[in-house]
Order: C-alpha cells, then structure tokens, then sequence
C-alpha cells in the first residue's frame, strides 16, 4: 500500500479519537489514532476538534445574476465554505432565472475562478422557462450543464398536468424535481403561520393545510408515476404525517426541512420580526416537534438551509413589506450541533441528513469515511463557541433570527477532494 | 400625573386607568368644542406631522381639528405627496420627519405593524391612526367615549354586536380589545369567510347569523364593507351579502329597547346598513365623529406634555 498524503491526527469520531489517512483526494483509512505514519507524511493534529464528513446543502439561494447585493456566488461559497459545506445546490430564482444552459455556466465559471477548490456548485435548473409554469425547460442541456435537479422552487407549478410531465421527462436524465410544499394559491409568501397570531398582528396568514394539499399532491403523483418527487422545506405536522404514510406504502417520496423549522416557532414573528419571516411560515410547537421525529425517524431525509440571504434595508421594513428568508449556512453546522448537544437529534441523524442522504438522493459526490469515497471533511471545534454578529457571518446576508445567539462550536476546517480550503 | 406612554400603538398599551384618563379628559375637550370660541393655548409651539399612507377623510380631519383646536401646529403628509412613490423606504421618510423635529407623528398605514416600525427607531411620540388590519385605538377610544355617553358612563353588563368584516377590520380588533375590558359582552357576526381564523381564542360571542346575533344587544357597530371582498372570492354577491348581513331596522326589533347604532365610517348605504337607519335617532354615528374630535385632542395632550413635570390640567 501506498503512503497517504496527509493525516489527520486524533479526531473526535463518534467518541474515538481516529486517524484519518487521505490520498490523492481520497479516504484512504480512518482508524484507531496512534499507529504508525511513515516519515515524511504531513500529519495534522485535530487538537480535539470532532471529524465530520463535509456537508451538503441541497436548497440555497445565491442570489446571483441579479441580485449580488443581497449574494453573490463567490461570497456564498465563502459562506458555505465556511458552514462546513463541500457541495451546495442553488435554486434557478435568479435573474436571469437558471433556465438555459448559458446561465448555468456563468454560475459555475464564477465558482470556479472564485472558489477553483470548492466548495462544488450545482446549479438547480428551472423547471420552467422563467419560472413561469407554462414551458418546460432543455432539462437535458441543463443537466448535462451540471444540474442535479430542476424546481421551480418557491413559484410551484400551478398546472399538474404540466407538472406531472415535468417529473417524468426530467426522470430520463436521473433529475429530480423538488417541489416547494405550499399550495400557490393559499396565502403565497405570507411569511407568518395562518392561526391566533396572525388574528392578533392583522396578518394574512398561511395555514398548514396549504403546505398539505401540495404535499398529497406530490405523493399522489410520485406513487403513480414510480418516479421520485423531492418535497422542499416541510414544516408542519400534517405534512409529515403523510409522508411517513407513504413512505411505509414504498412511494418513492423524499423530503426536507431547515434547522429553523425544528427550533423556532410562530412566536419568533411576535413583534413582527422580519428576520423570522419564512415560507413556509413557522408554526406551531406541535409541529415542531412532529418535524423533529420526523427527521428523527427518517420521514424528512434531508436538512437544507433554504439559504436566503436579503440586504438589511430589505428586511428593515413592515413585516407585510418584507421578503422571505433567513440567511442560514453560517449557522447550520452550530445549530445542528447544539440540537445534537440537547437531545433532539442524534448524531447518526445528522450525519446522514446533512451528508449521506442528499448525496443519495440527487446523485452528488458521496461524503462519507469509507475508503475511495472523496475526501470532503469537516474539523469541528466544539470549544470555540461563538456570538452570531453581523461581522462574523461570511454571507453578505446577515438577516437571521438567531442573530446575538451564542453557538456552540465552529468549523476550524473545511477539506474538500483532500484540499484544504477553510 | 405623568404620562407615562411615548407612543399609542395599540389599545393594549393601556392600563384601565390610562382609559379613564383618556374618557375624563374627552369629557372636557368635548365641553370646550361645544363653546362658540373652541381653540385653548394649551399646544401652543407644539407641533404634529399627520403621515397618511392611506387615504382617509375623517380620521385625518378629526387629528387635524384637535390639533388645531389646541393651538399645536400640524403637517399634513400623504403617500401620493411624499417620497414613498418615488421609491424612499418608510424608515427613511420617517426619519426625515423626524429630523424636523416634531412632538409626534400621527400615522396611517396599509401594513399591519407600521406603527410598532416607526415607533421603535423614533424619538418622538407615534400615535398609530390605523395600521393594516391590526389596530385603530383611536377609533375604538372614540367609539367608547361615545358609548359612555350614551349609557350613562356604565358599560357593566351591556352587550355589544360588531357586525361585518371582522377578519380584515382593526376597528373590530381595537374594540373588542377595549370594550371586553371595560366589561361590556362583544358580539361578532360575519359569514365564516369574514371571521379571522382561531377567532373562538377571542373573548367574545360569535355568531353567523344576524337575526341571533342582534337578539337582546344594545348596540350595533356595523364596519364598512371593503367592495373588494367580493373579488377576492369571500363573498358571492354584494347583494346576498347585503340581504344576509345588512343591518336593516327590522333586525333592531330583536334588540333591547333603546340599542343605538355605530359605524365608524365611510357608510356603504344599503349595504353593511339600510339608509334610514343611518339617519334614525339612535343612530350614533355623527355623535362618534364629534367624540372622535374631543378624543383625539384628549390624546394630543397627553402625549405632547409627557415631559413636563406633572403634566398639566385640562
């Protein structure tokens, strides 16, 4: 066997301290720490930081062609980078919308001179042409192009005649449609969870049974056609009771959630806080916690930032005025890892709802320790707690509710194909 | 006494003693514009921007009254005049206002919430005139005003029925937020698509049938119907709406003997109200406008003497 190029010495792996042993970008062994290394390896002690597998984020948005004041590609890799991704996916709402392969390759030209390492970008291709729900898109360019999956994200197709033709005809190329879970028709962007609060603010609210009724409709869809649907950003009981019906049923139905649909509730928009306005809204503590058994238990596959970045003059307007959002991959890797410290996720759940499973589902480099599998790890310093403050986020985006928060740990480094890039 | 609030946001801001504040100070305003002479020094040098986003007559013209009527200067400000069409955020032009440095800025808004917005990021005091759907403490001080007047200052076990658009109303809001308080039974009635959701958390009746609803009660406010409701799907005609849900003289029958009838206006007539029950006798609605005047003054001074040492007396 051929000596490794480095070592990673001592790392905190499931409660043993590994070596992990990587050659040409690639695991070559994790094992027990302390054999032998042949003189001349680099090796690179952990000092105790835990060893993670590189993360994925399969649902962000970066903002640019369009928008670079609110992102742009390389400051969101910066702060991908920075969150412990190795891969991230960003939805096609850009303007020019994803929707031809020439946008798709300005995206990835600007990753590469920005970021020639990683972390790897995958656009998301428009489902339709302009969003619009009216034409499909050139799914196979688009996909030959580099994109995994194509979605019209938070403008659903309206159409499901269309839509079903859209699930099968990117099928042929292995893509996925994801599907933003909120009926169109049924308070679209309310930004606040339809119930006794929304009475008292005065606010148009979203209720839990639009999010349901596009849910039955991707699950009704996907069993008949046997082809996968992947549902964006779950965030209610209702929904995950029906997916965890389905998938006993082996309807081939795959699903996510953001780290803020298991820790906050409607009352984060009490006051109304711009910050805490998502769509789908936060809702109830009952949700939340169907949503974390549900991830608990495999039901929700995956976790996505839904990375929403805005300008604080853009959310620094009247809760109705103000756009979706929350700018999350800087906080993702710590809040998980808080919600792992307190209980509510184990750690084998994290592990595969941030690495394993969206590499599964949407056909990405694989993060994992086995040898051969591509060298995209995270050191993660559980010591090194930190104050969410607007200078210390990378993203351009600083609007997050859990902004003066203290975290619980921060990525030291981010090894993306054997590279060190954090 | 030193008043203690900087801004009138929400009645909720209030204590019931504030309230009371609030009713015997109105008393005297509303004695001084009975007066052949109705303008008092007691504002003098003081000065109010009315900011109105949307438009209003009565509400802009009742600030704008007190205000005169006790000597501050006041501004006018609407959306179409300011730069908001041209693009400026609210924040900015609020605090543009506030650069001129005025007592307080009276505001009107389209966005449930605007008045907290500005409220947080200026110094100067902020009287909310309607925000969105969700509040109007002015109008609902008002609209108690009038009915103390009009029970002999005892609201204990009256019953009240708020008929209409409840769900997109911050009159309704306001008032049952006030009017429960001070112990009056607060009635709603409205087909269900004009009920706000989780409206049973609310402590009130609620019912979807006029001819129940109205049984026994002795008062009616009715709300505007906004005529767009019938685009935006909630309501199939304004004619069966009318038919169901317009208060017509026959419903009052049902009622106690003497109930009187609010609306804080503008009236649709014939459609949320019949014509003549408008113009009827116990029709309060003319009495809410002169009350909205003493009100509003009432609220005018305690606001702008907040700092001075133990505040003045009517």
């Amino acid at each position: 066997m051929s000596n490794p190029d480095f070592v990673i010495r001592g790392a905190k792996w499931q409660g043993e301290a590994m070596d992990l042993l990587v050659a040409d970008g690639k695991i070559m062994e994790m094992r027990p720490t302390g054999g032998s290394i042949a003189e001349g390896v680099e090796k690179i002690p952990a000092n105790g930081a835990l060893l993670l597998p590189a993360l994925t984020d399969a649902h962000v948005h970066l903002r640019e062609p369009g928008f670079e004041w609110k992102e742009d590609i390389a400051s969101g890799l910066l702060a991908a980078a920075h969150g412990g991704f190795a891969n991230i996916m960003c939805m096609a709402n850009t303007d020019p919308v994803n929707d031809e392969v020439s946008v798709t390759e300005m995206m990835l030209d600007k990753a590469r001179l920005a970021w020639p390492d990683g972390p790897r970008l995958f656009p998301v291709a428009g489902l339709t042409k302009g969003l619009k729900g009216q034409q499909l898109t050139n799914l196979a360019e688009m996909h030959r192009a580099g994109c995994k999956a194509a979605s019209n994200d938070g403008l659903p197709v309206h159409n499901t005649e269309l839509f079903r033709n859209a699930v099968e005809y990117a099928a042929n190329w292995g893509m996925v449609v994801i599907d933003h879970c909120e009926d169109p028709d049924m308070a679209p962007g309310a930004g606040v969870n339809e119930g006794e609060l929304s009475s008292r603010l005065g606010l148009k609210g979203a209720p839990t049974a639009g999010e349901a009724i596009q849910v039955a409709r991707d699950i009704l869809l996907a069993q008949y056609l046997d082809t996968p649907i992947h549902v964006a950003h779950v965030s209610c009981r209702q929904a995950v009771e029906m997916l965890a019906d389905a998938k006993r049923r082996g309807v081939p139905i795959t699903a996510e959630t953001c780290p803020h649909y298991l820790l906050l509730t409607e009352d984060a928009v009490e006051g109304y806080d711009t910050a805490a306005k998502v769509n789908p809204p936060l809702r109830t503590m009952d949700d939340v916690l169907a949503i974390r058994q549900a991830l608990n238990e495999g039901v929700i596959d995956i976790l996505v930032t839904d990375h929403a970045p805005h300008a604080d003059h853009e959310k620094e307007v009247p809760f109705a005025e103000a756009p979706c959002g929350i700018s999350g991959l800087d906080t993702a890797l710590p809040l998980t890892m808080r919600m792992v410290d307190e209980g509510i996720l184990d750690m084998e759940t994290a592990i595969r709802a941030w690495c394993l499973r969206p590499a599964e589902i949407f056909g990405l480099p694989s993060c994992g320790f086995a040898a051969g599998d591509s060298a995209d790890f995270v050191l993660y310093d559980p010591s090194a707690s930190w104050e969410v403050r607007p200078e210390l986020m990378r993203s351009k985006g600083k609007n997050t509710p859990f902004m003066g928060q203290t975290m619980p740990g921060r990525v030291n480094a981010l090894f993306v194909g054997g590279r060190r890039i954090v | 006494m030193h008043w203690a609030h900087k801004d009138l946001l929400d009645v909720s801001d209030l204590s019931t003693g504030d309230v009371e504040r609030i009713f015997e100070a109105a008393d005297s305003f509303l004695e001084i514009n009975r007066r052949p002479v109705k303008k008092v020094p007691t504002l003098k040098g003081r000065s109010v921007v009315l900011f109105f986003a949307e438009p209003s007559t009565r509400t802009k013209t009742s600030f704008d009254m007190a205000a005169k009527r006790l000597s501050a200067d006041s501004f006018s400000l609407s959306k179409s005049m300011s730069s908001l069409t041209k693009g400026e955020s609210l924040k900015d032009t609020v605090l543009t206002l506030q650069a001129m440095n005025p007592d307080a800025i009276v505001m009107r808004h389209g966005v449930s919430g605007a008045a907290q917005f500005i409220a947080e990021r200026l110094n100067c005091s902020v009287i909310n005139a309607g925000d969105g759907w969700h509040a109007h403490p002015t109008q609902a001080l008002l609209d108690a005003v009038t009915l103390r007047r009009a029970w002999s200052g005892d609201f204990g076990g009256k019953t009240l029925l708020i008929l209409g658009d409840i769900a997109h109303s911050r009159v309704a809001r306001s008032n049952v937020n006030l009017l429960t308080r001070l112990g009056v039974n607060v009635r709603l009635c409205a087909p269900r698509t004009l009920l706000p959701p989780k409206v049973e958390t609310w402590p009130v009746e609620v019912y979807s049938d006029l001819n129940k609803a109205v049984k026994d009660v002795d008062a009616v406010m009715c709300l505007r119907l906004q005529l767009e409701r019938q685009q935006d799907g909630l309501l199939p005609s304004l004619r069966e709406y009318s038919r169901e849900y317009g208060l017509g003289k026959r419903h009052l029958l049902n009622a106690h003997g003497g109930a009187v009838v609010l609306h804080p206006g503008p009236i649709n007539r014939g459609v949320e109200i019949a014509s003549e029950l408008a113009d009827m006798g116990e029709s309060l609605i003319l009495d809410q406008v002169e009350s909205g005047v003493a009100t509003r003054m009432a609220l005018l001074f305690l606001f702008l003497t907040r700092k001075d040492q133990g505040g003045e007396r009517v």
